[in-house]
């Protein structure tokens, strides 16, 4: 009896092929998207998905896709893991005519995608975040990571605190700490920080939080018995809202608390409540939903029930980082289109794009995205964009995140030397010859 | 019926303790080995590779240094993880500072390099037994993993901590980096595997492994009829993490490519690897295999099936399928708690008698 | 030497946080003699459940119209758990009784797996700020005379732990059941012979430590909202558990505070010379120090081998 059971338990299991992709239909702009909406990244991943997803779709609502041409973006879930990072890529990459860009949507994704999507000439974009030295088009022909690093956020931080402090002569002598996530993304920073430090004579303090983050006590009383005069935080998840309340429980006070852009969501600060009032973080375009898109986006997709979250999160800081990254990837694939003046573009036509893209003030109003984030131009040697930062700041009464700063400027004179350093490095250890880019 | 040993006469020792001393088990592996080596090679292109065979393979390899360890010497270890990243490391380590190595002889050293790692931490399960030494080798997991993630010798002071595998060749074929042939890496792991799973077979048939099973199954009186547990304990560490040590070293270099400690070396590792084991069979190198292919491929199928095939959302895919994995779990367990290798002995007695139910 | 007592009361108070998850491991392990790898899913699943009926925001709110005070919403917790308990009981330990210890592991891992399936797609993978009207910052008192910092929550929680352990002693000491408890602990067969139903024994048992996991759940929910992260605070509670000793609830208590303390003080004063983030390494190697000296952990009973 249990064997018979058995036996038709595995008989379901021997189904074990995954199945064929559906035949060519007309062609579709296939844009994979490697999205999380399951792990303990997921309050982060999904607004974010949601974002990306919800802007495709509008585009082929109300304009018929990219000049015409539908978007078939396809999800492939991979729980912030790498391992199922893998196959997704591998499954999506020949999908309907062959994907045209990645967004990886983490750092340990991107840095395995990296090599493969180069070697299979399909470009990743991987928006801020990945490999740094990826900047340098010359020996990442295929990786794009602008409109700005973490290596420009974080001199742009230095800036910003030596500003607050009174110049930057002043910040000698000041001591600034870095919570950060413990893990390749969490250690980006560190180098430019070390330089700065140097350079501007501040104290570096580090301190770094395992993942997931949840207990942080021994990190906060460290903080409580060093003072420095500034925190910056590299954290992501349940590290995110565990530090802000510890911090506001310390008395640390919130506005000399700077996050990366990625630790400056509405799921960051809301379980910390008024206590987070004040805090700050790195940001390079505008939360709200008070733009013509996001009007489009309601009409289009969410009226005709097609919306991918809740109709009330749209707007949310992490919405908006989708919204931002679909549109880049949607214009450069544009640009590659008229570039090659085709219809039907290949992962290579649409790298071209990416390298002649040029989103201005001009083209963003058009887009319905006035003043949502700066204008972007990328080229061939400068994969990175101008690179440029801003700040914006909670306010717990209107739960609301608004700008305190103007865009800065990155400090080009740490970062330039170290991503030339980085990617001779990569480019010595892989034997790539780094391209000309006249 | 179909699986009949009456008429298959042995007539020296040499054939009575054959590997597999039934014919239709030798036509059986034969059958296995040739469509591996001589099939599969011609039709594998990139996704079969990653998603699946080599992925397959690697924690197959895995789990049969882990079968070593909980199903042979009873030693339940949770920190297959930290192993891995041992030989991941050592491996990146080498071929990073002798370029000239062979790859084949990186790949032995750093299992060479992870077994001295694994006898060190193996040393407390000389007084500590069970659930307690099980959560203490966790202590290896967290300390191995910090330590590639902290000190910067081990990842050549990249900004990240991030180590990327460099191409090189074996016998003029490229088995790492993104250029690598498919079937060149498939092969390469598949070598490894093979050879080392029959290495495996015939360790657990010797002295040494009957000294772990007695140890497995009552260390005391294993003890009083004069095997010395230090020795067997300690071998069943070293054997074990050798061959994690190349796992690991074939996972990073072969397969990802790229690996952070933190992430690609999590305790979900060690966990992922025990439950091969388990639901493979303990004390079994065939359950080490049936085990991975059911923990790698259940999930991909699923997906498959709930994503491409009904065009289910993938968030709630995923969670669908997370459910069902454990559900599936505790339904083995309820219906074969030997694991799947013991399905396997159901399956060849059936055949055997078949078409007579008794 | 402020800052010391400070880190110290710090690490105690941690380690009460993870003796709380402990304490629904040693439960188990105690009367069912199974190593329970779902007790940090559980405590995701009680804070789910409990985050639904209280907000505005759930399935709860939705099918009646209006949400439940918390305290009532923490008894429908405890019956959500109570059937959760049940249902485990007839649908899988029943099913595996006399089997070995790693198959039983192996067996509350699936459940884990289900579990985390079912909460997300229940309630959803955000971020849920629970507020059952517990404080959290730190003391403004002492902060402000004596500039002393303890945060207010772990105190709370450290009342709470206490009240849990002797109502949990009471419990196993004084009532019927209780003593029902115990004897299934110290010996299956001979509580089966006199007629104590294991079943039912099973049932109270996972009731309880579904109740210490709602507990647990509702103090670290408190400090980081409920979220999917909240079952991964079952590995820190792994070492306090080895370090007590599996079968012993001083155990976990003791064990808790010495590994909460012992972690804090390593981190900050050994941390920065060697790197920092050493916590989670160091609490494993301070348990299998003490394992070292007794094998059974401190608390735990003998373990007697015969041949």
């Amino acid at each position: 009896m249990k064997f018979k059971m058995l036996t038709r338990a595995l008989a379901v299991v021997a189904v074990a092929l995954p199945v064929a992709t559906t035949a060519a239909e007309a062609y579709e702009l296939t844009i994979p998207g490697t999205v999380y909406r399951t792990g303990p990244y997921a309050p982060n991943g999904i607004p974010w998905a949601n974002g990306v997803a919800d802007y495709y779709a509008m585009l082929n609502e109300r304009d018929g896709g990219i000049d015409g041409v539908k978007i078939n973006y396809i999800e492939c879930e991979t729980a912030y893991n790498t391992k199922q990072g893998v196959e997704c890529y591998e499954n999506t990459k020949s999908a309907g005519s062959g994907a045209l860009a990645y967004q990886p949507m983490g750092t340990g994704i991107t840095y395995q995608m990296i090599p493969k999507a180069s070697e299979d000439k399909i470009p990743v974009f991987s928006m801020g975040y990945g490999r740094t030295s990826a900047a340098n088009g010359k020996v990442f022909p295929y990786i794009f990571n602008f409109p700005a690093t973490y290596w420009d956020q974080a001199s742009v931080f230095v800036k910003y605190i030596g500003e607050k402090e009174g110049g930057m002569d002043k910040l000698k002598g000041k001591k600034i700490a870095l919570v950060y996530h413990n893990s390749a993304y969490g250690k980006e920073p560190i180098r430019v920080l070390e330089e700065a430090a140097k350079k501007h004579g501040f104290e570096l303090m580090l301190l770094a939080v395992d993942h997931p983050g949840q207990e942080q006590k021994a990190t906060w009383l460290q903080v409580r018995r060093e003072r420095p005069d500034w925190v910056m935080m590299w954290g992501w998840g349940v590290m995110n809202q565990v530090a802000i309340k510890e911090a506001a429980s310390i008395r640390f006070p919130m506005d000399h608390f700077i996050g990366v852009w990625w630790s400056g969501s509405e799921n960051d600060v809301m379980p910390a409540g008024d206590d987070a009032n004040g805090y700050l973080s790195g940001a390079f375009h505008a939360a709200g939903d008070n733009f013509r898109a996001h009007d489009d986006i309601k009409k289009y997709v969410y009226d005709s029930g097609k919306g991918t979250g809740d109709r009330d999160r749209i707007g949310e800081v992490l919405y908006n980082r989708g919204v931002v990254a679909a549109m880049w990837t949607a214009e450069a694939i544009r640009t590659g289109m008229r570039i090659h003046n085709t219809k039907e573009p290949t992962g290579e036509q649409v790298r071209d794009g990416f390298e002649a893209l040029d989103v201005d003030a001009k083209r963003l109003a058009v887009l319905g995205l006035e003043g949502f984030t700066y204008p972007v131009k990328v080229t061939c040697e400068n994969h990175q964009g101008p690179g440029k930062v801003g700040l914006q700041q909670w306010d717990a009464k209107a739960k609301k995140w608004s700008f305190v700063t103007g865009f800065y400027e990155p400090d080009d004179d740490i970062i330039q030397p170290l991503i030339a350093e980085d990617s001779a490095n990569y480019a010595k250890e892989n034997s790539i010859t780094p391209r000309s880019c006249n | 019926m179909f699986y009949r040993e009456a008429g298959q006469f042995k007539t020296s020792y040499t054939a009575d303790e054959a590997i597999f001393p039934i014919l239709q088990d030798r036509f059986f592996i034969g059958a296995i080995l040739i469509v591996a080596f001589g099939v599969i090679p011609f039709f594998i292109d990139d996704y079969w590779a990653n998603a699946i065979l080599i992925h397959f393979l690697v924690y197959a390899l895995a789990a049969l240094g882990l079968n070593i360890l909980t199903g042979y010497c009873g030693q339940v270890s949770l920190g297959t993880g930290g192993f891995m990243a041992v030989g991941a490391y050592a491996s990146y380590k080498l071929v990073t500072v002798f370029p000239e190595m062979n790859f084949i002889v990186v790949i032995l050293m750093s299992g060479f390099i992870t077994a001295a790692v694994g006898v060190f931490f193996g040393l407390p399960s000389l007084r500590i037994k069970g659930f307690y030494l099980a959560v203490a080798t966790l202590a290896a997991q967290f300390f191995l993993v910090w330590l590639f993630n902290k000190v910067g010798w081990f990842y050549n002071y990249s900004p990240t901590g991030m180590i990327v595998s460099p191409p090189r060749e074996v016998f003029g074929f490229l088995v790492t980096g993104p250029d690598a042939h498919p079937a060149a890496r498939y092969l390469f792991c598949l070598s490894f595997v093979v050879v080392f799973a029959w290495a495996a077979k015939n360790l657990v048939r010797g002295r040494i492994g009957r000294n772990w099973m007695a140890i497995r199954d009552m260390d005391i009186a294993a003890e009083l009829i004069g095997i010395r547990p230090l020795e067997a304990k300690l071998t069943a560490f070293a054997v074990s993490s050798f061959y994690i040590g190349i796992a690991g070293a074939l996972y990073f270099s072969v397969w990802l490519g790229t690996a952070e400690p933190t992430e690609a070396f999590d305790i979900n590792q060690s966990f992922f690897v025990l439950f091969i084991v388990i639901i493979g069979g303990l004390g079994s190198i065939m359950g080490s295999f049936m085990g991975a292919a059911f923990m790698v491929l259940l999930p991909i199928t699923m997906k498959s099936i709930m994503v491409d095939g009904f065009g289910f959302a993938v968030g709630a895919a995923k969670h669908a399928e997370v459910m069902l994995l454990g559900s599936l779990i505790i339904l083995f367990l309820i219906l074969e708690p030997h694991g799947l290798a013991r399905l396997w002995q159901i399956l060849k007695e059936k055949l055997r008698r078949w078409p007579f139910p008794y | 030497m402020m800052f010391f007592l400070e880190t110290v009361i710090s690490g105690l108070m941690a380690g009460v946080m993870y003796s709380l998850v402990a304490l629904g491991f040693v439960l188990i392990f105690k009367a069912s003699g199974v190593f329970n790898f779902a007790q940090g899913v559980f405590a995701l699943f009680a804070g789910l459940a409990l985050y639904d009926f209280i907000s505005m925001d759930g399935w709860f709110y939705e099918l009646f119209g209006f949400a439940l005070p918390v305290w009532l919403g923490i008894i429908a917790t405890m019956g959500v758990m109570v059937i959760v308990a049940w249902l485990v009981e007839l649908l899988v330990l029943r099913h595996l009784v006399n089997q070995e210890p790693i198959i039983l592991f192996m067996s509350t891992i699936g459940l884990a797996y289900f579990l985390e399936g079912l909460g997300d797609i229940l309630f959803g993978s955000d971020v849920k700020p629970l507020d059952v009207g517990l404080p959290s910052g730190a003391s403004d008192y002492l902060l402000d005379n004596y500039n002393f910092y303890v945060e207010k929550l772990e105190v709370v929680a450290a009342l709470i732990a206490a009240a849990l352990v002797i109502v949990l002693a009471i419990f196993f000491q004084k009532t019927r059941i209780g003593r029902a408890l115990r004897a299934v602990a110290d010996d299956h067969q001979a509580a089966l012979s006199v007629g104590i139903s294991l079943r039912m024994i099973w049932v109270v048992v996972w009731s309880v430590s579904g109740f210490v996991a709602l507990v647990a759940g509702i103090m670290w929910g408190s400090k980081s909202g409920v979220q999917f992260s909240l079952s991964l605070i079952a590995l820190k509670a792994l070492p306090v558990l080895i370090l007590g000793g599996f079968t012993s609830v001083p155990g976990a208590i003791i064990g808790g505070l010495i590994i909460g303390v012992g972690e804090k003080v390593a981190e900050i004063y050994a941390g920065p010379f060697i790197g920092g983030a050493i916590e989670n390494w160091f609490a494993y190697m301070l348990a299998l120090a003490f394992l070292l000296v007794r094998p059974q952990g401190l608390f735990g009973e003998k373990i007697i081998e015969r041949v």
